[in-house]
């Protein structure tokens, strides 16, 4: 019985998601590094004269479709994966499966939703807003106002809870992505895995201690 | 030692099969697990029952069909252990032991605890082998390998491909089976010629017979009898990569007549 495959190669689709999940974990370096400047203390003027490069920039303006196919291609194939990887197993095992794993190997497709629900409320509060597709808050000078819009969200206690925990679930998703992206490119090596595993730690952790202490700013200093 | 076995029982590929728990006693610590199940078998035939199917050849560890989902773990609680050289020792007296075949679209079960892995030989027909003519045996060292690429070939090929990387894996993933067999010839240099449609038409295969994706949750390591590496995970993804940037076209350098 010789059965023919039709679709993309696995290893092609494993390729795509890595790469395009290395592209976001680098947006998420420079939105952070974006971000901290509202704590400053200058009640956002760097803040809002880089937003104001950044929107009046073309090359921004292109970086943008490339993030937002990044994202589509990431979280499309993520769930294909996981249907197809679902389906592979029709007959569940009765005993719950023993083996050990990375840890949180097996919540991707469960950390990854929690991202995109954030995602969604995320883009509402502020890109759609840039975009014109959500009206401006009152609270705002103009849709480039984002400044003004974050302390009010922020001051939200349960804004910034929410806010806090999506971003400790995203940690959670780059503790495992960050080497995984590596093993799914090839790039392995018997002394520098061990590094990749640490920095990929440290980045997970930067960037949920990063951009959590923007809302506790807001609520506790500002 | 007294144990309670609760057994899958399956009458054969179509029926819907459940669990039978059959108590044992008298249970050697010294017997192998596969004895302990030759010895409740007994004990079934004798009663006028069915005796449960399990597959099982060389009960050494090396030809690899002897895999059997013991307590939530492929192979039983030992690590680098298959089921034919598990001992009973390893488990506690009164103890409720949970046998199940593998799981997995690409293993139907056959009959009780035998699965069809055949979708790992076509997996092996699609590219795992070298083309060599027959005759004498070449002069060993007229193919140069590396010391460090003959022992990393040789620990891949160590696979007895018993599935149990497949069963541990909660995507129900072939990758580790299929990256042991694509880098015992990748590694060496009979294996060069044909590495990149190798590698090609192998994962492939993996694919059609319905194989889960690789999410890099590394449990196949951790389950293999063999103690096959991930590694070689990474050096079959790595292989696939440049056989499709620098794929040979096939009939590229011959012209038309
Ligand atoms: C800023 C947001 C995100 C970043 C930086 C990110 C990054 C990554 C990276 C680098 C990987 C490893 C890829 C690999 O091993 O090949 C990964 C895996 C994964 N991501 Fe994301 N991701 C993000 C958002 C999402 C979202 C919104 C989803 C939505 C459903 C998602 C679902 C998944 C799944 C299911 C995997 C596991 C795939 C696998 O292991 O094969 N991710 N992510
Ligand atoms: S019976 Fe051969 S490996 Fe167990």
């Amino acid at each position: 019985m010789k059965k023919k495959a039709t679709t993309l190669p696995s290893l092609s689709q494993k390729y795509i998601m890595a790469v395009a999940g290395i592209f976001l974990m680098l947006f998420l370096i420079f939105h952070l590094a974006t971000n901290l400047l509202m704590l400053a203390g200058d009640g956002g003027k760097q803040f809002g004269n880089v937003v104001n490069f950044l929107t009046e920039n073309p090359a921004v303006k292109i970086m943008e479709y490339i993030l937002f196919a990044g994202f589509l291609l990431h979280i499309i194939l993520g769930v294909i994966l996981q249907v197809h990887n679902y389906r592979a197993r029709p007959v569940r095992y009765h005993s719950r499966l023993q083996t050990e794993t990375s840890q949180f190997s097996r919540y991707m497709i469960h950390t990854g939703v929690i991202i995109l629900v954030f995602l969604v409320i995320h883009l509402m509060n502020f890109f759609f807003i840039r975009l014109g597709w959500v009206a401006v808050p009152d609270h705002a000078e103009s849709r480039h106002d984002f400044f003004s819009m974050a302390v009010v969200l922020f001051q939200n206690p349960w804004y910034s809870l929410v806010y806090i925990v999506s971003f400790v679930f995203l940690g959670f998703h780059l503790k495992h992505a960050f080497q995984s992206a590596f093993q799914s490119l090839g790039l392995n090596h018997t002394k520098y895995t061990p590094a990749i595993k640490v920095i990929g730690t440290i980045y997970a952790l930067a960037i949920s201690i990063g951009f959590s202490l923007i809302p506790l700013y807001f609520l506790f200093i500002f | 030692m007294d144990f309670k076995l609760k057994i899958w029982r399956q009458k054969n590929a179509r029926e819907k099969g459940g669990f039978r728990t059959y108590p044992i006693n008298d249970v050697s610590p010294e017997m192998s697990f596969l004895e302990m199940l030759d010895y409740l078998n007994k004990q079934i035939i004798e009663s006028g029952g069915e005796p449960v199917t399990f597959e099982h050849d060389c009960r050494e560890g090396i030809c690899g069909s002897c895999g059997l989902f013991i307590n939530g773990r492929p192979h039983g609680p030992m690590r680098r252990t298959t089921t034919c050289e598990l001992h009973m020792r390893e488990f506690t007296d009164g103890d409720t032991i949970v046998i199940e075949p593998w799981r997995s679209k690409a293993f139907p079960i056959i009959k009780d605890l035998v699965v069809d892995r055949s979708s790992f030989e076509r997996i092996m027909h699609a590219g795992g082998f070298i083309s060599v003519d027959t005759g004498s045996a070449p002069e060993s060292n007229s193919l140069p390998v590396s010391k460090n690429n003959s022992d990393k070939a040789f620990d891949a090929a160590a696979c007895i491909g018993c599935g149990a990387c497949v069963a541990a894996c909660k995507n129900s993933s072939a990758m580790l089976f299929a990256a042991a067999k694509i880098a015992q010839y990748a590694l060496v240099t009979q294996g060069k010629a044909e590495a990149k449609e190798r590698v090609d038409k192998m994962v492939r295969q993996m694919d059609a017979e319905g194989f889960g994706y690789c999410s890099n949750t590394y449990g196949c390591e951790f389950d293999c009898p063999k103690g096959i590496s991930i590694d070689f995970i990474a050096l079959m993804n790595r292989e696939f990569f440049s056989s499709k940037v620098c794929r040979q076209i096939p009939g590229r350098y011959t012209r038309k007549v």
